[in-house]
């Protein structure tokens, strides 16, 4: 298996490209420290003569120089390379995090549907149902409020730990029903196979049976859902954040700077390349990465 | 036909009344205290008292509920005034009824949702017949590898490069804005054009890779090889026999994705700065206007279960097998 994908060109690049992005996040403080900026300092209006009296970066594309390779962010001047760094991390880690508990979720729901049947298959069917039904970027956006209501009293600032706390559990809750609809198909033929039934027959517990004969023959579609589930989060968070309901200043966050960049775009269209084609490429690794896993696992599906 | 309209009619109505009774209990039956919400920062209990005794939240919820959907039927009477038929309560925020607000909006997220869906559905079905017509081709890699990128492109980057490229940048067209179709068919089309350009982009790439798939799948049948066989017109199997093969399982996945088109359509409307349902909700979200919310939320939902049954019933009519099921 790991010779096949090895062999795989464009796998193995993609590999790399999204293996790059979570050191990058995971690194954030290391690497502005080596590069020696901080996200949040306001360089433009500390130091004299980088932003004109407009708010604007005085050097050509958005102020990039030597001193800062992505340039600055025009009012307050801002390092970009460091907000985007940042930035990245916020919005990984809460799509990361919100990957497991959907996979989790989606796998233990969909495996009992399928596997126990009858009463409860159909019970946990119609309550997927029921979610799917929930307009998700929307329910997004309303219940968004519900829940920060639910930790603090609305007269208070929501804390930043919150709004991730919030966003995760916002996305956890609508996001799971696709990989458990799925799985619950793949173990009601599963459950039918020959193997399954000599396992019963030897004596084994439905425990068993469902980690050691169903879980081994569910990692492909599982893996394969979370490559597709966690750009779908980050880019979901950033479209949150971009209309002001998700992460709020101070905090750096990747969708933020779409909405920055949109309101000074006519004036400074170099900064929201930045953000926007960082996102392309992590996007695009990401489900040439999902492809290449499938073909790995699956070698009968050509391409 | 017309007991399928019936059956998946009434599947409808109780997943709305469901969301809504959902949607309805997390807004008002929270710890969340809608009355201190819109009573504002400087709040004395007895404005709390008043404001929970005008909008009837003294009760309890269930009791709410019912007065909430029954006011949508029949209107409703406030301490403040009567409220008529489609009575969504008063908003939080400007103490105007919601349903003016909605009217006023729902045009706006309407064309921006049908021009879109028009846009990928001619120009994503078209890729994909042309792609699967020149099969193995460099044109069809050409598309297959445009489609890769398509499929990576967020409509709040794509949106702004659009922006700065056609409107700022070469002045090619005015900013985006919503005119009523009634008043001024051709100034509608031109200030929605860029709007759906971008929506379309990000459903494109999916369904010219769908279309190609099912075209390639169909070609390969034996009811096309057979019209072929029987001397029928390259032109006549690819469009009456394959086309009309692959249609069917495009427009399910269609009905599928309405929910994220309504979606695309609220980041649609905030990178051009267009007022609708969804800038509505946001807004209504920073002021905890709860009744607005509410009401944008049943609305959305409404509308794409509605959407939904349309699309179900295209689809008996395309695939006449389904009828039966």
């Amino acid at each position: 298996m790991r010779r096949r994908f090895k062999r795989d060109r464009p796998g193995v690049v993609s590999a790399y490209v999204v293996t790059f992005f979570f050191l990058v996040a995971l690194a954030a403080p290391l690497i502005s420290k080596l590069y020696g900026k901080d996200p949040t300092r306001t360089y433009g209006l500390d130091e004299p003569g980088l932003l004109n009296e407009y708010g604007y970066p005085v050097k050509p594309n958005g102020g990039m120089s030597g001193d800062f390779w992505f340039g600055l962010e025009p009012t307050l001047g801002r390092d970009v390379l460091t907000q985007l760094v940042y930035g990245i991390r916020t919005s990984l880690l809460i799509a990361a995090a919100a990957t497991v508990l959907c996979v989790v979720t989606g796998v233990l729901i969909g495996v009992t549907a399928g596997y126990l049947g009858g009463r409860t298959d159909y019970l946990l069917g119609r309550f997927i149902d029921l979610l799917l039904a929930f307009p998700s970027q929307l329910s997004f956006i309303a219940f968004t409020p519900v829940v920060y209501s639910l930790f603090v009293s609305p007269e208070k600032e929501t804390p930043t730990y919150l709004r991730v706390l919030t966003l995760i559990l916002v996305l956890w809750v609508l996001g799971w029903m696709g990989l458990a609809r799925l799985l619950r198909g793949q173990v009601l033929s599963l459950r039918e196979r020959e193997f399954v039934e000599a396992a019963k027959v030897t004596g084994a517990s439905p425990w068993r049976i469902i980690t050691k004969e169903l879980l081994p023959n569910l990692w492909t579609p599982i893996l394969v859902q979370s490559t597709l589930m966690l750009p779908s989060f980050v880019t979901i968070e950033a479209g949150l954040s971009f209309i002001g309901v998700g992460i709020v200043e101070p905090t750096p966050d990747w969708g933020r700077m779409f909405a920055n960049g949109a309101h000074y775009y006519e004036s400074d269209i170099t900064y929201i390349f930045f953000p926007g084609l960082a996102m392309i490429v992590f996007v695009v690794a990401f489900n040439l990465l999902g492809d290449s896993v499938r073909d790995a696992f699956d070698p009968r599906t050509g391409r | 036909m017309l007991r399928f309209l019936a059956r998946r009619s009434l599947g409808a109505l109780v997943i709305i009344v469901l969301i809504s009774a959902i949607t309805f209990a997390l807004f008002f039956a929270l710890p969340s205290q809608p009355a201190l919400m819109s009573c504002g920062k400087n709040c004395t209990p007895e404005a709390v008292a008043l404001i929970n005794k005008n909008l009837g939240l003294d009760q309890p919820v269930p009791v709410q509920y019912w007065h909430y959907m029954a006011g949508i039927f029949t209107g409703r009477d406030f301490t403040v005034g009567h409220c008529p038929a489609p009575c969504f309560g008063y908003s939080f925020s400007n103490q105007q009824p919601v349903w003016g607000t909605i009217v006023d909006r729902f045009p706006t997220t309407l064309s921006i949702t049908l021009g879109g869906a028009a846009v990928f559905l001619v120009v994503g079905v078209g890729i994909g017949m042309v792609a699967a017509a020149f099969r193995g081709t460099w044109i069809d890699k050409f598309f297959s590898s445009l489609s890769l990128v398509g499929n990576s492109l967020q409509i709040y980057f794509v949106g702004v490069i659009a922006l700065a490229v056609l409107v700022s940048g070469l002045h090619w067209m005015d900013n985006p804005a919503y005119y009523p179709i009634t008043e001024n068919p051709v100034k509608w089309f031109t200030g929605m054009l860029i709007p759906w350009l971008v929506l379309s982009i990000i459903f494109i790439a999916n369904y010219s890779r769908m279309t190609r798939s099912q075209m390639i799948e169909q070609l390969g049948e034996d009811h096309v090889r057979t019209a072929r066989a029987k001397g029928l017109g390259r032109r006549t199997v690819f469009f009456r026999y394959a086309w009309r093969g692959a249609l069917a399982p495009i427009v399910t996945i269609f009905g599928i994705d309405l929910g994220s088109l309504f979606g695309g359509a609220i980041i649609t409307e905030f990178t051009f700065s267009l007022h609708g349902l969804g800038r509505l909700a946001v807004s209504s979200v920073s002021e905890t206007d709860l009744p607005t919310l509410m009401a944008v939320m049943l609305v959305g939902c409404t509308a794409i279960v509605v959407a939904n049954i349309v699309v179900d019933a295209a689809y008996a009519v395309i695939d006449p097998r389904v009828r039966l099921a």
